[in-house]
This record gives C-alpha cells, structure tokens and sequence, in this order.
C-alpha cells in the first residue's frame, strides 16, 4: 500500500505531535463546578445569604426571644428554617444554570460524559450544603454564648450529635430535592416554582386532607414527604418514621431523581 | 480530519440531517455552508457528542469525540457565542476552561491576547459583550487547549469586516500548521474568502462538495427558459445527449459549453430567454437556489 495517503486514516499519524493527552480527574470536576456556584454576582450573593441570614436569625432571637428561650436549639430552629429555603434553591441552580445560561453547550463539550458532570455537580452542592450547616452551627452557638451572656444565664446546649446529624440530613435531602427539580426541569423558573409547590402547596394540601378527611390521617405519614423530612428536625425519630421517611422519598425524590437524570443523559443540548 | 459518515438525525418523521458524509481534511478549511436550517448546527453538535444521530458516525483523527479523554485539547469546539453566561468574565469563563482542561493559568492572559480581548475587556461581563466580542471569547475557548482540530458554527457572525479579517487569517495559520478546521455558514460570501473546501447542505442533504477553486470554476452554462415545461423539455434533451443538469430559479446550470446547450435547445424547440456562460457563478446559483426553497420569500410564493 504506497499510495497510503490516499486513505484517510494515515494523516492524522503524520499530524500527530508527541503529546500526552490524561483523562479529567474528578477531583478537578468538582472544583470546577464549586467555582461556577460562586464566580457570579447572583451566585456569590445566594453564597453569602447563608452567612447572612444565619447572622440576621441569630440577632432576631438575641433581640426577641424571651429569656429563658435562649438555647441552642432556639438558635438552630431560628437559622435552619429559611436555610432549608436557600439550600435547595443553591442545588437547583446548580443544575439549571447550565440550560437558563446556556453553558452546558461548552461544559458538556469539554466533559462530554454528563454522568460525570452531574456527580460533580452533587458533590460540589452538598459541600456547600455541609458546610454551610457547619457555619450555621457556629454562628448558633456564638448567638448562644451572646444571648446568655446578655441575659447572665448559664449557656443551655441542648443539641445532640446525633439532632445535629439528622438536621444535616434533612437539608441534605432538601437540596437532593433541588437537584431532582433541576433534572427534572432543566429551567431555573420551572424547577423553583417546582421547589414552592413541593415544600409549601404540598404540604399544605396534605395538612388539610388529614385534618378533614380520616381516612387519611394515618395515610399522611407514609405520603407527604415533607412531613416525613420535617420529623427530622424534631429529635423525634423511631423505626416507623425511618421507614416512612424511606417510603415518600422514594416516590418523591429517588425515583423522579432517576427519571431526572435519565433525562438529563439522553436529551439533547441546544 | 474530521470524517462524518453517512449521518442522519430524525426528530419525529423530520429529517435534520439526512445521510450527510464529507472529510474535512488536515491542513485545510472547510467551510459547511448552508442557508439558516439546513442541518449545518446539527450536524456540529453530533460531531461534539450534544446530540444523538440516529444513524451513520462522526470521527475526529479516526476516534468518536467520547473517546477524547480531554477533548477540548484536542478538538475546539465554538456552537454559539451567545451560549455563554451573561454574569461571568470574559476571564472567568476562560478560566473555567482553561481550569477543565487542567492548563496552566498563564494561558488565559495568553489566548485572550491571541483572540484580541484587552484586560480591561476581559474583566467585564459578558451580558456587556458585542456579539463580536462573545464570538472572540468563545474562539478563546475553542483555542486554549491547542487542539488540533477546530469545530466553528457560524464564527463570523457578528464581526466587523476587520474581525472576519482576523478570523481568515487565524483560520488560516491554524490550518497551515497541520491543524483541521470546519467552520460553517450561511453566508456564501464568508465561506468563499475563508475556506479552501466547501460542503453546501441544503435541507439535511448534501448538494455539492470539493475544493473552493472546482465549485466555482466547474459553473458550466447558465441557461433560462420563458416556462417551466420548456426548461423541462430542455433538460430532457440535455439529458438524452448525456449531458449533467443541475435545476436553478427559472433555468438549468449545464456542465457544458453554452453552443453545445443552444443546438440542443434549437433541436428540441425550446425558447431560449437567456444564455451564457457561469462564470463561477455556478455556486452562488445554486446556493439562492437553496436558500429561495426555506427563505421567507421562497414560502410565501
């Protein structure tokens, strides 16, 4: 075969220069996408609201709450709640930043193993999650050593490890929530409206069937995940809510999840 | 090289691309032109792996581009210079590349100044870019690996005469250095002054290829009848003598020479409302041609 330069394979081994191509390590993947949650202006301040409103939270129950209400545990509900807004909402743009913005066109070219993408996306998102849970923590706990200084009580720390390693779950399935709507929708519109309808219509509806209908007030538990999640935050945990727990987070959030990724991994991106 | 085989992507019972297949070798440009809807964007995001085909393959250097372990070393992709987040940097999405690939940082300053983004502009962001400058940028991001190969949709958009200038001569060092470039257009005249081959699709289909010097020399005869039946009539005749006929607006292009065309009109009886040689106009008329079938015009008649 001498005229092989007539074919069309040979060329690209005389064009080939020595060089090494290695594979994108994960670890790099990851910190990519930490990087894009924090290198806008909207990003870094959603970023920076948890900080803030962990601060605004603990000032508001040092300036209201009444005295002997000062604990920990004040602290940490007072913070949690509008955390457990913002998480998720961190976990959904996460995802959908990529088609509002268009970007994963260039990051789903330079990585083009969406699989790959995506579990980079929930690790970095439940980093931050952690993280933030643990800067809740401790601005809680500085809220408390101020509050009880002002009111010359002893300091009350009625946090269990074991309470505050269920919160962390419960904000870490709350942004796994996010994620799902993410997938799932792949708008960022879409998905928050999505978000609302789940931790607030939802569970409002639900309240409502038990409270009139008795049929479903047993019902409930094994239904409306959001109650299921919610228990979490009570300290409160026996076999049957784990199993309930299970039960709602499967329909509501493993299997849409898997549907969501399914989705994201087949469909085109334009 | 790139090697598109026998490429057809369905959406429902339409078909974007329609068993395309073309090389676009090493050392060369090739220009993918094709008017807005051909199948050209489709065409590219299978190639890069966005979109499934439903049949045929793409390789890049004898590889599908999901056996790339770090394509964008490898290939430089630009799709859409708007794609590109309105909040970031021009630095910044650099950056995000430069950091995906695992490059050193220097290389961000290095290929803005290769693309022509000052600091100044590097440092605003994006929502207050011109689409020239977005085009710039996303070039920056097709080159930051030094890939061999380039993948550009529509990379003049947007630019001034001075930017598509630029682009021919930076398209054209990149090629001269061994590299591969396929960049596509709508716009006949772009492709004419960047590329040395061209491939013009036109709805999903491929309709001519080859070099730019043989697509515009190869124009034959330009020949216009007074009525379609009689253009018929004439190709019928054309095609008895053996003679290769390619249908225009209101006439034929023939690979012929024009007296050749006129005896077989005379024989045949068909009128004649002109006649001439194509002066390398040969691909032009086929191109309005194309573009007349999916031009608004073209659909209100």
């Amino acid at each position: 075969m001498t005229t092989a330069t007539a074919l069309p394979r040979p060329t690209t081994e005389v064009a080939t220069p020595a060089r090494v191509v290695r594979p994108i390590p994960t670890t790099r993947l990851t910190t990519v996408e930490l990087r894009k949650m924090f290198d806008t202006r909207a990003g870094f301040w959603l970023m920076a609201s948890v900080g803030i409103i962990s601060v605004l939270a603990t000032a508001a129950v040092i300036i209201w709450a009444p005295d002997e209400a000062i604990t920990q545990n004040t602290f940490s509900t007072a913070i949690g709640m509008p955390l457990s807004v913002v998480l998720p909402i961190i976990a959904i743009l996460s995802v959908t930043g990529e088609y509002s913005q268009r970007t994963g066109l260039t990051t789903y070219t330079l990585v083009p193993w969406r699989g790959r993408v995506l579990s980079a996306k929930v690790v970095a998102t439940l980093l931050v999650g952690v993280v933030a849970m643990f800067v809740a923590l401790a601005v809680g706990a500085l809220g408390n050593l101020l509050g009880s200084a002002i009111t010359r009580l002893d300091a009350t720390w009625d946090i269990t490890l074991s309470q505050f390693g269920n919160i962390v779950l419960a904000n870490v399935l709350g942004m796994l929530m996010g994620f799902m709507l993410g997938v799932l929708f792949r708008s960022s519109a879409a998905a928050i409206v999505g978000y609302f309808v789940y931790s607030f219509v939802l569970p409002v509806a639900f309240g409502t069937l038990a409270a009139f209908q008795e049929w479903f007030r047993d019902l409930q538990p094994w239904v409306d995940v959001q109650f299921a999640i919610t228990r979490l935050f009570d300290n409160s945990m026996t076999a049957e809510y784990w199993q309930q727990l299970g039960v709602t987070t499967l329909v509501w959030l493993w299997i849409p999840l898997a549907l969501g990724l399914r989705a994201v991994l087949r469909a085109e991106v334009k | 090289m790139i090697s598109v085989e026998s490429l057809t992507k369905h959406y429902g019972p339409f078909t974007a691309v329609d068993h395309v297949s073309f090389t676009a070798a090493t050392g060369r440009v090739t220009g993918f032109l094709g008017p807005n809807g051909a199948g050209k964007s489709t065409s590219m995001r299978v190639m890069v792996g966005l979109t499934r085909a439903s049949s045929g393959r793409v390789t890049i250097g004898g590889r599908d581009y999901r056996e790339l372990v770090n394509p964008g070393l490898e290939v430089g992709v630009l799709l859409d210079a708007s794609a590109q987040h309105a909040g970031r940097t021009g630095r910044e999405i650099l950056t995000i590349a430069q950091q995906t690939m695992g490059l050193p940082k220097a290389q961000v300053a290095e290929t803005l100044a290769r693309v022509g983004l000052t600091d100044d502009e590097a440092g605003r962001r994006v929502r207050d870019y011109s689409l020239g400058m977005r085009q710039r940028l996303g070039i920056a991001t097709a080159l930051i690996g030094d890939p061999e190969v380039l993948i550009l949709d529509e990379p003049a958009n947007g630019l001034d005469p001075a930017g598509i200038r630029w682009m021919r001569d930076l398209l054209r060092g990149f090629a001269n250095d061994g590299g591969t470039v396929l960049l596509s257009s709508h716009l006949l005249h772009e492709i004419e002054v960047i590329a040395d081959d061209i491939v013009v699709i036109g709805q999903g289909r491929i309709v001519a290829q080859g070099s730019k010097t043989e697509l515009l020399a190869a124009a034959g005869t330009l020949v216009r009848t007074s009525d379609p039946a009689q253009t018929d009539r004439l190709a019928r005749a054309l095609h008895e003598a053996s003679v290769v006929t390619t249908p225009i607006d209101g006439g034929l292009r023939v690979d012929a020479e024009p007296e050749l065309v006129g005896e077989t009109a005379h024989r045949a009886g068909v009128v004649l409302r002109e006649l001439r040689p194509a002066d390398g106009a040969g691909l032009e008329e086929m191109f309005l041609e194309l573009t007349a079938d999916t031009a608004r015009e073209g659909a209100a008649a």
